[in-house]
């Protein structure tokens, strides 16, 4: 019994596969976006905020990066609505997990980037009468920013290869589409065939992009 | 809490096979990268353009896509593979082009006057590798190597979407039964949690051993 190759049938369900991939990248904007708030708020509160807060974000951290993203996408879908008391769909648990899971990862990126602003800068926000909280608008912030930019395009395309996982609770995105066609006809050669490339040229292209962004905005070297 | 304590025989089966699983792919994506993370900075452009392709698009695709065309894909070509195998097999390929670009990027660290004074003194190439560079570019491999180790276990959870019975898996079912989702994910939580920890942890201490300036 020989294989024949037949693509007919990936392209009659290839709306499947285009609107997964859309889906995908959409649920990659929305987790970096809520990563980058959940990112900046840890992050600041790590290095500005008291002392006494500085485990309880280490601890987050921690914890979220130590820890499979399919157990923490079962574990808000399955688990956390079963002592809530609520439910949600799909899409908007897998957002949460992601965004979390995206906010922890990001805490380390900010933070070092923080880090990193040089010093003469804030003295000089200091010399010119800055208050502390112009000095973070207008000083830190934007360099921090200008430092992580690199940083930033890696996570968001590994945050877009992440949206895979969203498949197991039935997010319709990219990988859902190939498994759906997969288990309707069988063609699994086929569907790995475009799938595969459809990652690696989005993938690519966003990071192609963001570097030619960072090339812009982001700190020489 | 009893739930968790009943369940716990057979979530250690599935603990077993998590660690089993993430061992044989840590090893296997050692060898493999070590060795073409070497043909990558040392080889003929042929190889180099291989490797490079290799990693790039391996590194390009996601780890669930890569299980499930290893797993789904090759039966077609007439590859049969059990779900353990085919699960390892995208693993390890996934960790070995990590573990190729970490091996890169020790290599390069290393200043090319070491190299060539390991020339002048009339080394081969292997003994070059093996008395020059390798033990100094040890400190710059480990702790992104580590990452990777725990990546690998966290990795490993996948294998429970083809079938495989680990960790992840094992909770699923008992799950399944029980129908009490929230203290066993926070179970296999913890469990995940304390070996990646630990690895971590070990990363940290192994810095600090081969760092140069100790303190």
């Amino acid at each position: 019994m020989t294989y024949h190759v037949n693509f007919n049938f990936i392209w009659k369900y290839f709306d499947k596969l285009s609107w997964g991939l859309v889906l995908s990248l959409e649920l990659a904007v929305a987790c970096i976006a809520l990563g980058i708030l959940i990112g900046l708020a840890g992050a600041l509160l790590y290095v500005d905020g008291p002392r006494r807060l500085r485990p309880l974000v280490t601890a987050y951290v921690e914890f979220i990066r130590n820890v499979p993203l399919l157990l923490l996408v079962y574990l808000v879908f399955y688990g956390v609505p079963s002592v809530g008391g609520f439910k949600y769909g799909p899409t908007e648990s897998f957002i949460i997990t992601l965004s979390v899971y995206a906010g922890a990862y990001l805490i380390e990126v900010f933070r070092s980037g923080l880090d990193a602003v040089p010093r003469g800068l804030i003295d000089a926000g200091k010399a010119i009468g800055l208050t502390p909280f112009q000095r973070l608008l207008y000083i830190r912030l934007p360099t921090m920013f200008r430092i992580v930019l690199p940083s930033l395009s890696n996570t968001f395309v590994s945050l877009f290869k992440d949206t895979s996982v969203a498949s197991v609770i039935a997010v319709p995105e990219l990988t859902y589409g190939a498994q759906w066609i997969n288990f309707s006809t069988f063609r699994f050669v086929e569907v790995y065939a475009v799938v595969t490339p459809m990652y690696l040229v989005t993938g690519y292209t966003i990071l192609f992009l963001l570097r030619r962004l960072e090339h812009r905005y982001g700190v020489g070297r | 809490m009893d739930l968790v304590i009943q369940s716990l025989p057979f979530v250690t089966k599935g603990l077993a096979i998590t660690l089993q699983v993430s061992a044989l792919v840590v090893l296997l994506s050692l060898l493999a990268g070590v060795l073409l993370g070497v043909a990558l900075t040392y080889g003929p452009w042929l190889v180099r353009l291989l490797v490079r392709a290799y990693s790039d698009i391996i590194r390009g695709i996601p780890v669930l896509i890569l299980i499930f065309a290893v797993y789904y894909g090759l039966p077609a070509l007439k590859v049969n593979l059990s779900n353990l195998t085919a699960a390892v097999a995208a693993l390890t390929m996934f960790t070995t082009a990590q573990v190729i670009e970490t091996t890169r990027g020790a290599i390069q660290s290393i200043h090319h006057g070491q190299m060539e004074a390991g020339k002048a003194i009339g080394l081969g190439f292997g003994q070059r590798m093996l008395y020059v560079i390798f033990p100094q570019a040890v400190r710059r491999f480990l702790p992104p190597w580590i990452n990777s180790v725990t990546d690998a276990v966290k990795g490993s959870a996948l294998v429970s979407l083809v079938g495989v019975v680990d960790l992840m898996l094992a909770i699923q079912q008992v799950i399944g039964r029980v129908y009490e989702p929230m203290p066993l994910y926070l179970l296999g939580a913890a469990i995940y949690f304390s070996i990646n920890y630990s690895l971590s942890s070990l990363s940290r201490r192994l810095e600090q051993r081969f760092a140069y300036v100790r303190e």
